[in-house]
């Protein structure tokens, strides 16, 4: 009898308690995420309201209030009338600069790193393990080191200064992790398949055509994200390999931020800034999906 | 006419690792050929070799009359059937089937002509429009049947094709890759470490150990004559009892005299000469059989204990002990026998076999 009062007297408190201290992880959890989120996005919060702002308000106001009237004067300025130095067209023609760099950057590369990836993957040769260690050395190689034997190749190929010249650099840089990537995702394909079809009487290229490359959506995605936000972010290149007029807009960001010319226009700066994020942000907000199914995907079941 | 398939002195190596030694196998038109063997004997590798996807190290392959040893596969007139199946995953029914006659440039017409006869052959036509990943694997092993088939070629190859599918539906496709082979009158090599698969398949069998073929026979000469005690003991199911004896010389013939605990041991008279002092008795299940069931001079009874009964639907399995290893009687399903009992069992000497003891060769 005693026994069980004392039993039930104790477990009672000790399971309200536990339901308590649960709930307050719980609350405890969300609030942590709250503030991490907060603490990301704070920023963004700032540099949206404050490109939506005029300088009189910018000067007058608080940081972190609200437009009291929005206008879109800083970002049209930003795009085509911020002066980068003694030229003042704004960010387009350097926009246009990094598609041009950009895109064709991301194709060459992905396409070479998945052909790679398919040799390493599906064609085993002699020395395959020692060239793909150099590959993934590749990964990791500091960018500082390669750019003085950069800019003499560069030179040398009659490239420098030139947008030709910013593809050049970063399809080869860009190798190593796509590589990577393709093979990771090819070697979960089995060998017969290309069994198969040699024995159907097709050849290297062709399996690669019609077998594997129809295979490699969401590698492709996966590979084309990552590509494109570090061909399209990247300023060491930038600035390092180009002329004026081939400038990626990273590099006429900066300028514009660094040319003070009289007041500091920190609407024109902010809304500039985000205008050079945006195409990285539509990026991953088409293809996001596919990230994560890529990244977390694998194996292709015959 | 020259064989479809001559392999004279095959030899390969991966590395230092030898995986086959001198392979000779020959094969004529029509032959189906089975390689079976435990896995890792390098069955699979013989095969590729065959196929050319494998360089071989030394020695020759002819197919057909002409020598294929450094043709590539798709010049070997061949088709494969794969494990996996490998059919290519993003490609319709349809398209995986004429992917082969595609490649080689064959027109559009002949292509859908070939198609439309296979899928009605091999009943597939409402699947031709899916992908591969939306059929069954029963559904998979035909289509992956129907891209060999379409190549009409010298010589097919299967790989394991049946290891994927469940007992029932192994058993139906069996049958019909049997029917299939007379009805074509096609030359096959089949591989597989399925020995009933081998049995029921097979008008020739390559039993393979680590990378040396054991025996090559018919069905019959392999089931009956086994060559040594590993081809007695993978063949069959329950495999052949392999029992050791003293042979003691007797008149004009032998007695053999077989060990057992506790118990007397068991003599047999054999009429023959020629056993060395040790060997081992092989006889398969069947072959022990309950008293009066068999008759003639070369049958003689034996008591023996009883240490388990199975049965087994047709059958009942019935074991004992003898020469120190456990031995499977295949009786009557109405056999009476308990555990720990004694039962007559008859011995028919006409289908033992006798086997060397050290080196496991028949005598
Ligand atoms: N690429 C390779 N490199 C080295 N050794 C290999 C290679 N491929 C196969 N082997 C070895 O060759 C031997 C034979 O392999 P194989 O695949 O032919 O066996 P198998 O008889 O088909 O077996 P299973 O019934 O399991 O399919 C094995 O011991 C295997 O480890
Ligand atoms: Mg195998």
């Amino acid at each position: 009898m005693t026994d069980a009062t004392l039993t039930q007297t104790g477990r009672e408190p000790r399971s309200a308690g536990a339901l308590i201290g649960r709930r307050l992880l719980r609350w405890g959890l969300y609030a942590l995420l709250c503030l991490f989120a907060l603490y990301y996005l704070l920023p963004l919060f700032v540099m949206l309201t404050t490109s939506l702002k005029s300088l009189e308000e910018i000067r007058t106001g608080s940081l972190v209030a609200l437009p009291r009237e929005v206008t879109f004067d800083a970002w049209g300025k930003a795009w085509s009338g911020a002066c980068t130095g003694i030229q003042c067209e704004g960010l387009r023609p350097f926009f246009w600069n990094s598609v041009m760099m950009a895109v064709p950057g991301v194709l060459l590369s992905t396409l070479i790193g998945a052909l790679n990836g398919y040799i390493f993957a599906q064609w085993r040769f002699r020395g395959a393990n020692l060239f793909f260690a150099f590959l993934l050395f590749g990964c990791f190689i500091p960018f500082q080191v390669v750019l003085l034997p950069m800019a003499r190749m560069l030179g040398i190929f009659g490239l420098a200064g030139t947008i030709p010249g910013l593809i050049f650099v970063h399809t080869i840089y860009g190798l190593g992790f796509t590589t990577l990537f393709f093979r990771n995702y090819y070697v979960t394909i089995p060998h017969e398949l290309v069994r198969a079809a040699k024995i159907d009487g097709a050849g290297f290229f062709r399996i690669f055509w019609s077998i594997f490359l129809p295979l490699s959506l969401p590698i492709a995605v996966v590979t084309i994200i990552w590509q494109f936000t570090q061909i399209w972010n990247d300023f060491l290149f930038g600035v390092s390999f180009s002329s004026a007029g081939s400038q990626p807009i990273t590099v006429a960001l900066n300028n514009i931020v660094n040319s003070t010319t009289g007041v500091k226009e920190y609407n024109v700066d902010m809304a500039a800034a985000i205008i050079a994020g945006l195409p990285t942000l539509f990026v991953y907000i088409v293809a996001g999906k596919y990230f994560i199914r890529g990244l977390t995907a694998g194996s292709v079941k015959g | 006419m020259a064989p479809i398939l001559d392999i004279k002195h095959l030899y390969k190596n991966y590395g230092s690792t030898e995986i086959l030694k001198d392979i000779n196998v020959t094969i004529e038109k029509g032959d189906f050929l089975v390689l079976v063997g435990p896995s890792g004997c390098g069955k699979s590798t013989l095969l590729n070799c065959i196929a050319g996807l494998e360089e071989i190290t030394s020695g020759s392959i002819e197919i057909d009359g002409r020598d294929m040893t450094h043709v590539s596969p798709k010049d070997r007139d061949i088709a494969m059937v794969f494990q996996s199946y490998a059919l290519y995953p993003t490609m319709s029914v349809a398209k995986n089937i004429t992917f082969g006659m595609k490649v080689r440039g064959i027109s559009q017409e002949e292509q859908d002509r070939k198609l439309a006869a296979v899928a009605k052959q091999l009943q597939i036509e409402q699947l031709l429009k899916r992908r591969p990943g939306q059929l069954s694997g029963g559904q998979r092993q035909r289509v992956a049947m129907g891209r060999a088939l379409v190549r009409d070629p010298a010589l097919f190859l299967f790989d394991e094709p049946l290891s994927n599918l469940d007992a029932k539906l192994r058993v139906e496709m069996r049958s019909e890759i049997k029917k299939l082979h007379h009805r074509l009158g096609a030359s096959m090599v089949y591989v597989t470490h399925d020995q009933i698969e081998a049995m029921t398949l097979a008008t020739k069998i390559v039993v393979m150990k680590g990378g040396v073929i054991q025996q090559i026979g018919t069905p019959s000469e392999i089931y009956n004559h086994p060559a040594n005690t590993f081809v007695a003991d993978f063949m069959g199911s329950p495999p052949m009892n392999l029992i050791p004896a003293r042979a003691h010389s007797e008149g004009n013939g032998t007695k053999l005299e077989i060990d057992r605990e506790g118990l007397e041991p068991i003599f047999l008279d054999v009429p023959r000469k020629d056993l060395p002092g040790d060997v081992v008795v092989g006889v398969r299940p069947e072959d022990l059989a309950e008293a009066g069931y068999r008759s003639g001079d070369t049958v003689q009874r034996a008591a023996i204990r009883v240490d388990m009964v199975e049965p087994a639907g047709a059958d009942t399995f019935v074991t004992t002990h003898m020469g120190g290893k456990m031995i499977t009687a295949r009786l009557h399903a109405e056999t009476v026998a308990h555990p720990g009992e004694m039962l007559d069992l008859e011995f028919d000497l006409e289908k033992v076999t006798f086997f060397e003891p050290t080196s496991g060769q028949r005598i």
